[in-house]
C-alpha cells in the first residue's frame, strides 16, 4: 500500500491528547470522522466522537468498543454527511506504537491514531493503517493544521 | 436462499468495492463461505488461520447477533440481510 496522510486540526489533536490525559492511567478511545482522500490526497479528520472504554477488567492496557458503539459512530458520521474513518486510543505509559494485540484486532482501511500518555502527560501521537496481509502496520503521516 | 451481505466500508476494497453482495446459503455459515469463495481476500479479515470467525468480528442476521441465535448454523430465509460489524479493540 502506498503511503497515506491524515490531516487534522490542532484543536482536534488537542482533544485527543486531553482525552488521554483525562482517562489516564486508563486507555481512552473514540472515533475519527471526516472525509477520505481520493487518489492519494490526505484523509481529513473533521470531527471526533469520544467513547467510553468498555474494558473494565484491564483498562490500563486494553480498550474495547462494542458493535453498538461502532454503529453509533457510523450514524454520527452519516448524520453529518461524512465518514467513519477510524479510531483513536491512548497508550498509558507506553509508546505510541501499535501492539501485537492491536494488530490482531484491526482491519485495513481504518486509520488508528495512538497517543502516548507518560505519567499523565501527552507525548507522541502517531497514526497507522493495517497492511492488507495483516502482517504489520504502515505508519500514516499526521499533518496537524492550525 | 438468496441473501444480502452488507460489506463494512473497510472491507469493500476486498469485495469489488461493493456496498453489498448477494449470495446463496441456507445458513449463515454457508452464506459467508459463499462470500469468501467469491472474494478470497476478505477471508483473512473475517476468519483466523484455523478458520474461526475473528473474535472482534460480529455477524448479524436482520440485526440479531448470531451468537444469540445458532451461530454459523443460523438458518436464513430468502431476502435476509447479513451485517458484519466489528468490535474495536486494542491496547498497549
Amino acid at each position: 500500500m502506498s503511503a497515506t496522510n491524515l490531516k487534522l486540526s490542532e484543536s482536534l489533536a488537542a482533544r485527543i491528547r486531553a482525552h488521554g490525559v483525562e482517562t489516564y492511567p486508563h486507555e481512552c478511545c473514540g472515533a475519527l470522522l471526516g472525509r477520505d482522500g481520493e487518489a492519494g490526497a490526505p484523509r481529513l479528520v473533521s470531527d471526533l466522537l469520544p467513547l467510553a472504554n468498555r474494558r473494565d477488567d484491564s483498562p490500563r492496557n486494553r480498550f474495547e468498543l462494542t458493535p453498538d458503539d461502532v454503529r453509533l459512530a457510523e450514524k454520527a458520521a452519516r448524520d453529518k454527511g461524512i465518514e467513519l474513518l477510524g479510531w483513536y486510543h491512548s497508550h498509558p505509559d507506553a509508546p505510541a506504537r501499535p501492539s501485537e494485540y492491536d494488530r490482531d484486532h484491526a482491519w485495513p482501511w481504518y486509520s488508528y491514531i495512538i497517543v502516548s500518555v507518560q505519567k499523565g502527560e501527552p507525548r507522541d501521537m502517531t497514526s497507522w493503517r493495517l497492511q492488507d496481509d495483516r502482517t504489520g502496520y504502515d505508519p500514516e503521516a499526521i499533518e496537524i493544521s492550525v | 436462499m438468496g441473501v444480502k451481505v452488507i460489506i463494512p466500508t473497510p472491507l469493500r476494497a476486498y469485495a469489488g468495492k461493493q456496498e453489498s453482495v448477494e449470495v446463496q446459503g441456507a445458513t449463515v455459515g454457508e452464506a459467508l463461505t459463499a462470500l469468501t469463495a467469491k472474494f478470497g481476500d476478505l477471508k483473512k479479515h473475517l476468519y483466523t488461520e484455523d478458520g474461526r470467525l475473528r473474535s472482534f468480528v460480529n455477524v448479524y442476521v436482520n440485526d440479531e447477533d448470531i451468537r444469540f441465535l445458532q451461530k454459523d448454523q443460523t438458518g436464513l430465509r430468502e431476502g435476509d440481510t447479513i451485517s458484519i460489524i466489528p468490535s474495536i479493540a486494542g491496547g498497549a
